[in-house]
């Protein structure tokens, strides 16, 4: 099973490695690439979060008092696919990148180069997406995407050229996407250390291989779909069109056959990582490896069967309402062993409070609200009312940015060490944390509140009675902004120097990863560790 | 990399296989959606035309010819209305909103429609029944829906329904509605359409 490679391919190149921007450019070393994939995620997140402080500006007060309604729709749609595709799911990729082969003891992905191009289709990708706002400033086009991103016919099919722009992106940010999983795959399943058995696999890449396999299952899927609209708007197929035979609902059920196990997408790989965040800090191992793998697996079976919850008032009948409802509600069995190993893991261990114990921490009580207020929406008599309300925006900011984005900054606080070299400023950290959580929840637990009293989502305007709980919730949004300043600058200090850390930068910590020095050698592993 | 040692080949090409089987699934979705609800009644689709000994007969289970059987013990209200899409520079209204009938008797309605543009413009009327559960048991005998229509300018045109609501329809189903959204047809696509 395990190939042991004589001469790791770019061992060769050391003479002669370029320098400068060429070595980016060309590099197929995981570490640079990794590290590529996590600063681009970083700059985008930056990118979507200034676009949604202009959403929180306008809903500030009632009335238009910043920008048209169209300019909105805009913000809002390009800044969830700038979060989505090019925020969560780089930054997953970066982890997985920097980590696996260091937590499988192998000397590099078994994919280099398919690597590097996975990483240099996200620049331009990213790029398509956002240019349109670009053209409208000179007159070309009417401005970027302004569909959602859920990209609904028959909308998207009038929509103008951002749509096509938009559609050209997704397909560029699906290939590397594909590219990434199969990567991944491939060196999980070659490239692990002799002795290394899938069941001993950390969990972390337990985490990020069902997340790679359902990636190659779903976005092909989208990229039908967005292939159909594409062919729908310019070449005279009626696959969406109901005047030509077609039907928009259609447009819906592709969608969110990709769009639900998306979530878990983005989820997973952090999903992954937590219990080995939770079991350094608790000084304990990992409770129930076995159970939260089987739990993965579930959860990523289940994922693909359930898409139409998101569309339960679009028309469904009856029994469909029931099936959906019901194994949506089933996902919760397997999340529930997920909460409970993570808690009986640090469950009276010897716990510390170091930054990235924090946000995991923090991370679970929030996506625990992400998961409980998930359940009410998956009732299909509640979500009549629910549904496309701020309640669902709220819901799901739980899920992704507490569960994703605080997620992804519990593992860059807990690897960064490993990465730099230096540990990093725990004073910085600990404020970061303590601004993030407090101003998260004024941000979005308003958004719950006047969901449930009927504020729709996706409207640059609201009637008076929401006006106070709107300008809370844009004081908490603008908080959460710009404390994850302090975040990027932690960031570049920790890069620039500080504190040296050891090859085991935390007492507790466990695994491959912590066996090699901080930062590691250009080339790890070389020589496969034997395992027990 | 490429040394003939290369031990990858054969997993890229069975994760390959299930890109490409995931993308040619999102378009096997698209008739199979058709299909399921065609089938089922789902989405308040009724069937397209099908001719049967000469008639032109519409209807899910249509082969089994109008059914001879009138159920009198009850009564369905039938409501008719219409939608002109946006593109379509005509106006429609029904000439009949709304009647009682006994399942099983054949039923003709008419709605009206008009040209309100200086050209010739051609559409294609889309069907929806509500509740979807009536769906498979509303026949359409002769429907405008069952082809494109072509008005002249100005031109106005009553355009007929013949229908049957089956005498299988579920008891508890009192009222229909049965919904038309008018579609403009590009004039390039017209001939291609009638395929």
């Amino acid at each position: 099973m395990s190939y042991a490679p004589t001469a790791p391919h770019d061992t060769q190149h050391d003479g002669h490695t370029p320098s400068g921007l060429l070595r980016w450019l060309t590099t197929t070393n995981h570490k640079d690439i990794g590290t590529m994939y996590l600063l681009f995620s970083l700059l985008m997140f930056f990118v979507g979060g200034a676009m949604i402080l202009a959403v929180r500006a306008e809903l500030f007060q009632p009335g238009l008092q910043l920008m048209q309604p169209e300019f909105f729709n805009q913000l809002i749609g390009v800044h969830a696919l700038v979060m989505i595709f090019a925020a969560l799911m780089p930054a997953a990729t970066g982890f997985a990148n920097w980590q696996i082969p260091l937590m499988i003891g192998a000397p590099d992905m078994a994919l280099p180069r398919i690597n590097n191009l996975g990483f240099w289709l996200l620049p331009p990708a990213a790029l398509l997406l956002t240019l349109p706002f670009l053209l409208a400033v000179f007159g070309v086009g009417d401005g970027a995407v302004a569909t959602g991103w859920t990209l609904y016919a028959p909308l998207s099919v009038q929509g103008g050229l951002g749509v096509d722009f938009a559609i050209l992106a997704l397909h560029i940010f699906g290939i590397s996407s594909i590219l990434g999983s199969i990567n991944i795959i491939v060196t999980i399943f070659n490239l692990r250390a002799p002795g290394m058995t899938m069941m001993k696999l950390p969990i972390f890449c337990w985490g990020w291989l069902i997340t790679a396999f359902m990636l190659i299952a779903t976005i092909p899927v989208l990229a039908g779909a967005i292939t159909m609209l594409l062919t729908d708007r310019h070449f005279g197929t009626h696959f969406f069109n109901a005047g030509g035979g077609g039907d928009p609902i259609l447009f819906q059920h592709l969608f969110w056959f990709f769009g639900h196990p998306e979530v878990y997408i983005l989820l997973l790989p952090l999903w992954g990582l937590m219990p080995h965040v939770l079991a350094t800090f608790s000084r304990k191992p990992i409770y129930g490896y076995k159970a939260q793998v089987y739990a993965f697996i579930a959860i990523g079976v289940l994922s693909v069967i359930v898409w139409a919850h998101h569309i339960f008032t679009a028309g469904l009948p009856v029994p469909a309402l029931l099936y959906f409802m019901y194994s949506t509600m089933a996902i919760s069995v397997p999340l529930a062993v997920l909460f409970f190993c993570w808690i009986a893991t640090m469950w009276r261990g010897a716990m510390s409070f170091e930054t990235p114990m924090l946000f995991a921490q923090g991370f679970i009580v929030l996506f625990g609200v992400a998961g409980l207020t998930g359940l009410v929406l998956a009732d299909v008599a509640a979500d009549a009312q629910y549904h496309h309300s701020y309640f669902v925006v709220a819901h799901f900011h739980y899920a992704l940015f507490a569960g994703g984005i605080m997620g992804v900054m519990t593992g860059v606080y807990y690897w960064l060490p490993k990465w730099t070299g230096h540990m990093i400023d725990e004073r910085l950290g600990k404020l970061h944390f303590w601004l993030t959580i407090v101003s998260f929840n004024l941000a979005f637990m308003p958004q719950f509140f006047v969901g449930l009293a009927g504020m729709p989502r996706r409207i640059p305007d609201y009637a008076l009675q929401f006006a106070e709980f709107n300008a809370i919730s844009t004081v908490g949004a603008f908080i959460l902004g710009f404390s994850q300043l302090l975040f990027a600058y932690n960031v570049w200090k920790c890069m620039r120097g500080g504190e040296k850390a050891a090859g085991r930068a935390w007492e507790g910590a466990d695994g491959l990863e912590w066996e090699l020095a901080s930062p590691p050698p250009h080339h790890s592993w070389e020589t496969p560790p034997a395992i027990r | 990399m490429s040394a003939p040692t290369f031990p990858h080949g054969r997993l890229i090409g069975k994760l390959a296989a299930i890109v490409v089987a995931s993308f040619a699934f999102g378009f096997a979705l698209v008739p199979l959606y058709d299909v399921f609800c065609a089938v089922t009644g789902f989405n308040g689709k009724t069937e397209g035309s099908r001719t049967v000994g000469g008639f032109s007969l519409g209807g899910f289970g249509a082969d089994a010819g109008p059914p001879s059987r009138i159920d009198r013990s009850r009564t369905v209200t039938v409501e008719f209305t219409g939608t002109v899409m946006p593109g379509l520079p005509w106006e429609m209204r029904p000439l009949t909103f709304s009647l009682e009938l006994h399942p099983g008797e054949m039923q003709l309605v008419k709605y009206l429609v008009r040209n309100t543009s200086a050209r010739a413009v051609t559409g294609q009327a889309v069907p929806s029944v509500t509740p979807g559960q009536a769906a498979q048991h509303f026949d359409k005998i002769e429907c405008f829906c069952f082809r494109q229509q072509t008005l002249a300018p100005g031109e106005s045109r009553e355009m007929p329904l013949a229908f049957i609501v089956k005498p299988e329809i579920g008891e508890d189903i009192r009222h229909v509605t049965i919904s038309y959204a008018f579609f403009g047809v590009a004039p390039v696509r017209a001939a291609a359409d009638r395929e």
